[in-house]
């Protein structure tokens, strides 16, 4: 009789096979729940259709590149990476940003930034972020149409039709005037005002909104991912040291700089607005792109949290999560190598 | 003092040794024809003793340890020695070694047995070459030479009887505890006296409570501590042993003498205890016998006995059996046939199906969790061997500490990819030997070349100082120095 030869373990353990790379992204998917009702909440169905447009796209491709590679469709559609991918760049994106805003991005980061560098499992950079930079470096004025928050029921809310058309068709509701609806983030008002040499607690004062009123969308969405974040964090699906090493490094030294001189912003403000925590929780700790030992983790963290703030603080664009993340990706093989735990009988 | 220290990793895998233990050992019938490998220990194969037609009995020695690290091999059984050829052994190379056939002649007639010894009064060396010849070697798989493990200028400290038996399905050394505690703690005074440790520690998994109250009821009357481990694989791989019972760690390549600690199994403590007070030589086991059989169990067996006629023993194969594994199945390995015989190393055979499994848990892609991390007991970063494994980065591959790889399966156990990472490491290893073999094979041919150039340089300044002292006269034939060139 023969017998198939096959190396040893001949066994797996069947409850961590529950751990697959499907549940993992779908707990990501839900931990993004909260944040993006709280933006629908504030900025109206924007984010919705992003998110639905992308969703498609992204399947569509994801399946034409796997079909072109010659893999499985269903074992590699099934572990819904690409939906990940999706979700992570349509929260990124500008609420009204239009169709074809979404759906280039989306192409570019599924086709370009993972399958052809390499797949899942092998791009070295996070494809959402790839998607992003492109389409901010390309497109700047589509990608920085943000919405002045509202509450969903203020009259300058639109309507879920109205979304449609804007996103589809290009065209505004005639009650409001593009100026109307759209502004600057509190991130971009004080990152221009600043060059203009403007005091920054006159400008916190005015812009900084307390945060029960309608518009405070943005710190509302930021809680929102923080708390899916935390959740992550909690069920151990990511983990711990990426987030508290990109805060606290952002933290740390946004607080140096604030000390030593009070017109750099203070650190609560470089954590509550833009995409910091956003990034802390659901960007940074992309597994295959991000350092992979626990010291490393840490570092890597603390290297993006670093890079976020000298973007921000220097140079031309308001945020820097997406660039300061991609930065930190290429670095994150050679963390690994020097950041490698105590080997088992190396002494102490 | 602590009581137990801790390792890094490890799983709590699913155990399934209540399949195997609930019999007692059961002697296994006789082999019509037993193939006996002259290579069943660590070391240099042993030299044939014996020749085609010769009449071997029971015990008697048919292969003679060639060297240091060898041991001896003996016939299991009376009969006749059929032939002596390359036949398939079970190792993972799948390659033929030198076994020596035996046609049973049904008597199991004895050779005259050694009488009794007091080992107290015998020296030391003298019980190492008694081992020696009677082919004594672990028996927890490793099988390198009792004698050598037991022959150290180095002081012990701690001395461990090995009864851990981590690995899911095997049971052979808790049935042994079960039923020949009292045996296994003579072979442990054996040792004892010869080693001089300052404590013994008798580890034993806390999923084996009727081993331990045997084991505990056998060190009554002695200083020999029973120390119950968490049930946790590889608790009962050396390294991981050690740190457990004593906090200590073995050093990279280094050994347990190394921090003066020396670890023997149950199974060899018996064989010690066999051939030092019944003059008998290893040429039996206790095997498990497991996995998908009708009638999983415990046997003793003759070594060079056919994995085939075990099963049949066993109730056969049940449907879907498409693997056959020597050892457990997070360390084993797969074996071609099952006409390989039963050898010293051969704990436990296992009956698997895979087919359904690899169908059922298709290989994913690595995202880089890390959950291999968590569990290798070394504290290595699995997920990066395979990566440049993969990629085939040898260099890589070191700076990652390849070699300090146990194989224990660990990650690959829990891989939620179900990559099959062991493979990987195996197959980096073995490129790596190659290469140090072909750089190796280069350097010497390169020495070579060197020497011959010096070698003729040499020789032609000779030749020319001849031709200088005999100037004056003109050669009539110059041409004889064309010869070496």
């Amino acid at each position: 009789m023969r017998f198939i030869m096959l190396n040893s373990p001949h066994t797996f353990s069947v409850s961590e096979s529950e751990i697959s790379v499907g549940r993992t992204m779908r707990r990501v998917l839900y931990a993004m729940v909260p944040g993006s009702v709280a933006c629908i909440w504030f900025f109206g169905w924007g984010i919705l259709i992003n998110i639905s447009v992308a969703t498609v796209v992204a399947l569509g491709a994801e399946a034409a590149m796997l079909t072109a590679r010659g893999k499985n469709l269903t074992l590699y559609l099934g572990d819904c990476s690409a939906i990940v991918t999706a979700w992570l760049l349509a929260i990124s994106l500008p609420q009204l940003a239009p169709w074809w805003i979404t759906t280039i991005g989306i192409i570019f980061a599924i086709v370009v930034a993972k399958h052809l560098y390499g797949g899942l499992g092998y791009n070295p950079f996070n494809p959402a972020m790839i998607g992003y930079v492109m389409l901010l470096i390309s497109f700047p004025i589509e990608m920085n149409a943000w919405l002045i928050p509202h509450c969903i029921w203020q009259p300058q809310a639109m309507s879920l039709i109205e979304v449609i058309k804007a996103t589809f068709i290009g065209v505004l509701p005639e009650r409001l005037s593009p100026d109307a609806i759209t502004g600057a983030t509190p991130l971009s008002i004080l990152h221009n005002n600043l060059e203009l040499e403007a005091s920054v607690t006159g400008m916190l004062n005015s812009y900084f909104p307390s945060i029960f009123n309608c518009s405070s969308g943005w710190e509302w969405m930021t809680s929102g991912f923080l708390a899916g974040g935390l959740w992550l964090v909690y069920t151990r699906t990511i983990d711990w040291r990426i987030p508290v090493g990109l805060l606290g490094g952002l933290i740390a030294i946004s607080t140096v700089f604030y000390l030593t001189d009070p017109h750099y912003l203070p650190p609560w403000f470089h954590i509550w607005s833009g995409a910091p925590i956003f990034g802390a929780f659901f960007i940074a700790t992309d597994p295959v792109t991000a350092s992979t030992t626990p010291l490393g983790r840490l570092i890597y963290g603390v290297g993006v949290g670093i890079i976020i703030y000298i973007i921000r603080s220097f140079g031309s664009y308001s945020d820097g999560v997406a660039f300061a993340v991609l930065m930190m990706n290429i670095a994150a093989p050679t963390i690994d190598l020097y950041t490698q735990p105590r080997l088992f009988g190396a002494g102490r | 003092m602590k009581d137990l220290f801790s390792f890094h990793g490890g799983v709590k895998a699913a155990s399934h040794k209540s399949e195997s233990n609930q019999q007692p050992i059961k002697s296994s019938i006789l082999p019509h024809v037993l193939t006996v490998p002259l290579r069943q220990h660590t070391g240099s194969i042993s030299k044939p003793l014996v020749k085609a037609g010769d009449h071997v009995l029971k015990g008697q020695m048919i292969g003679k340890p060639d060297g240091y690290m060898s041991a001896a091999i003996h016939a299991p059984t009376s009969g006749r020695v059929l032939d002596i050829d390359n036949k398939l052994v079970p190792h993972p190379s799948g390659l033929l070694d030198l076994c020596v056939l035996i046609e049973s002649d049904g008597e199991d007639r004895w050779i005259n047995r050694r009488e009794t010894v007091d080992y107290k009064s015998l020296h030391p060396k003298k019980v190492y070459n008694l081992l020696r010849s009677a082919g004594v070697v672990g028996l927890g798989g490793a099988v390198v030479p009792t004698a050598v493990k037991l022959n150290t200028s180095t002081a012990i400290d701690t001395l461990i009887l090995n009864g851990s038996e981590c690995g899911p399905w095997i049971t052979c050394d808790d049935l042994l505890m079960r039923e020949r505690a009292s045996e296994i703690i003579s072979g442990l005074h054996i040792i004892v006296h010869i080693l001089q440790p300052r404590e013994v520690l008798v580890s034993i998994e806390d999923d084996k409570p009727q081993a331990i109250s045997e084991m505990e009821a056998a060190c009554s009357s002695t200083s020999y501590r029973v120390v119950k481990i968490p049930t946790r694989y590889p608790s009962g791989s050396v390294k991981q042993l050690v740190a457990l019972l004593t906090g200590r760690e073995i050093p990279i390549n280094g050994l347990p003498v190394d921090i003066g600690v020396q670890c023997f199994n149950v199974g060899t403590a018996y064989a010690v205890h066999r051939t030092i007070e019944f003059g008998e030589p290893v040429i039996s086991r206790v095997v498990t016998i497991t996995g998908h059989v009708n009638q999983p169990q415990n046997m003793e067996v003759l070594f060079g006995t056919p994995f085939s006629h075990l099963i049949n023993q066993s109730g056969g194969y049940r449907y879907g059996v498409d693997q056959l594994i020597m050892g457990g199945p997070m360390m084993g390995f797969a074996v071609h046939d099952d006409q390989v015989p039963v050898i010293k190393a051969t704990n436990c055979i296992f009956a698997a199906r895979v087919a359904n499994f690899t169908l059922q848990y298709p290989v994913r892609p690595c995202i880089r969790c890390g959950v291999c991390v968590d569990v290798c007991p070394m504290n290595l970063l699995p997920q990066q061997l395979y990566w440049y494994a993969r990629a085939k980065e040898l260099d890589r591959v070191k700076d990652y500490h390849l070699f300090s790889c146990i194989e224990c399966g660990c990650c690959s156990y829990v891989c939620p990819s179900h990559i099959p990472l062991v493979q990987y490491y195996r197959y980096a290893k073995s490129e790596i030997w190659a290469q140090e073999k072909e750089k190796q094979k280069a350097d010497l041919a390169r020495r070579r070349y060197r020497a011959r150039v010096a070698r003729l340089e040499h020789k032609k300044q000779i030749r020319e100082a001849k031709l200088q002292e005999k100037a004056p006269v003109l050669m009539p034939n110059a041409n004889y120095n064309s010869r070496d060139m």
